[in-house]
């Protein structure tokens, strides 16, 4: 098929799986906002009041992140070999630190997932702790309980900020790339979306971290 | 102006190549970069050494034949200029300067600074061309076309073919000079005939060529000594859509 076969047809997949994924990442953020609200327990109850939905979602989600990196392996293994420059001087203009890492920043990104799914999904990381196994006195799942346990382990909360820097660093170069990608840019738009995706990928940073860093310094709790 | 030169030589495609270092010695400001290497090939010549080997045509910057990398930029520090427009009043007496082979692995070394670019030709082969029927001369604008179009068409097709892109990539991916191929004739109405078919083609025909992907770094924009747009990226991108919806799906 085109779309597989093709260096641009891969990049498209890229671009679709990727703006899935910000997407996910924009609504799983709104979600960890109830926490300011206090609401985050009763959240997490609704969120998964309905299996199916909950199940249809989760493998929706693992496709297309096996997809984004399957197509980014082969993407950067291609680029590798395209290029045995060995320059002795190469001076880099508008590359950015960001735009060169993608594959690590990626890399670490998908080593977080899975602490992440096996600590809060499964939670069988610091069972102790475990929504699922201490209810509130609603008895619900107590999600708050969970998280201001395990943040208030200093190594536990540094682990998510890092997790958090590698999708700011990643999201920085990509939001912008995949406009690009998808041909949805003109010379007008490109310093545009250039400085959005950007500010995107920040504020999208900052909305996470809050929660691990109020938590370690103990502005937040129970 | 005396100047110390670090270039690459290398005798033949497969023997391993080396930085070898040379003076310039009494190179005036007016001098172009090329006619700098010609003074001292002079010198290379009647001390009886082989003088560098390097491309060049017109040395008026249209041809796109003189690309070197010069202190890591191709086409060297000037914004917007070909190796054989660059005057030496952009070095300093006593400066050190290293000249490289464009390096990819689409461009295989020949000699010294010469490679071949034979893989853009054969992208273009795949769909640089229109319909039309031969025989009469057609009658001048007997096909109208906008303002806005020619001009795209026109930004698009000031690409000279050099290979700066190519060689400023991380990746020695060709698609800045796709795309500037594709967009100026997709942009004409005498080019949408085969506007389906010629992005697919010249897309695979870069692959087939083993130029890497797009990774948007947008360095070869940085270098392009014509300056072409990276909107244009975007418009191959579009195209490439296009072609996915209404092509038919045979290949
Ligand atoms: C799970 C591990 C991940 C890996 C291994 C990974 C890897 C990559 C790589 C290598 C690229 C660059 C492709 C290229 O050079 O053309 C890329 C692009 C991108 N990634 Fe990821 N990524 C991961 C997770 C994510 C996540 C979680 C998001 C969003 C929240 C995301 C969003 C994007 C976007 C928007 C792009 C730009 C697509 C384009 O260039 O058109 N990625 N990813
Ligand atoms: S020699 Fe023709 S562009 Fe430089």
């Amino acid at each position: 098929m085109l779309l597989i076969r093709s260096s641009v047809g891969r990049k498209i997949i890229m671009a679709v799986t990727g703006q899935l994924m910000v997407l996910f990442v924009i609504l799983h953020v709104a979600g960890n906002m109830t926490i300011y609200f206090d609401l985050i327990n009763a959240y997490a109850e609704k969120l998964h009041a309905f299996p199916p939905i909950v199940w249809s979602y989760r493998i929706i989600m693992i496709t297309v992140v096996l997809t984004h990196i399957v197509f980014g392996l082969i993407l950067k293994i291609e680029n590798l070999l395209s290029n045995p420059h060995g320059y002795v001087i190469k001076q880099s203009i508008r590359k950015t630190f960001a735009s060169e890492t993608m594959i690590w920043s990626g890399a670490f990104i998908a080593l977080f997932i899975v602490y992440h799914l096996f600590h809060f999904t499964v939670q069988s990381i610091n069972p102790e702790l475990s929504a699922r196994l201490n209810t509130d006195a609603m008895g619900r799942p107590d999600v708050m309980n969970m998280l201001v346990g395990n943040f208030q382990i200093a190594s536990i909360g540094l682990f998510y900020v890092s997790g958090m820097i590698a999708l700011l660093l990643h999201l920085s170069h990509g939001v912008q790339s995949s406009f690009q990608t998808l041909g949805l840019n003109s010379e007008k738009s490109i310093p545009i979306i250039v400085k959005a995706g950007k500010l995107a990928a920040f504020l999208i940073f900052v909305a996470y971290v809050s929660i691990p860093i109020l938590i370690m310094v103990g502005l937040m709790d129970l | 102006m005396d100047l110390s030169l670090f270039v690459w030589r290398q005798q033949a495609p497969d023997v391993q190549g080396e930085m070898v270092a040379y003076s310039a010695k009494g190179i005036s400001e007016d001098m172009s970069f090329l006619e700098m290497l010609d003074v001292v090939n002079e010198g290379l010549i009647s001390n009886g050494e082989v003088p560098i080997a390097f491309d060049h045509d017109c040395r008026e910057g249209i041809c796109g034949t003189c690309s070197q990398v010069i202190n890591g930029v191709p086409h060297g520090p000037m914004e917007r200029t070909t190796v054989c427009q660059l005057h030496m009043r952009n070095f300093k007496d006593g400066d050190t300067i290293f000249i490289e082979p464009l390096r990819a692995k689409a461009f295989p070394i020949l000699k010294d600074l010469i490679v071949d670019r034979g893989a853009l030709d054969r992208i273009i082969q795949e769909g640089g061309y229109i319909s039309v029927h031969t025989g009469g001369v057609p009658d001048a604008n007997s096909v109208l076309i906008s303002r806005k179009d020619a001009e795209t068409a026109m930004d698009a097709s000031e690409c000279i073919g050099c290979g700066a892109c190519v060689a400023a990539c991380p990746n020695g991916s060709a698609m800045l000079f796709t795309a500037s191929k594709v967009s100026h004739l997709a942009a004409l109405p005498q080019g949408k005939i085969e506007a389906d078919q010629r992005v697919r083609s010249m897309t695979n025909a870069m692959k087939k060529e083993q130029f890497g992907n797009c990774s948007n770094h947008y360095e070869c924009n940085a270098v392009c000594p014509k300056g072409v747009k990276i909107s244009f990226i975007a418009k191959l991108n579009r195209e490439f859509i296009k072609s996915m919806i209404s092509g038919d799906s045979s290949d």
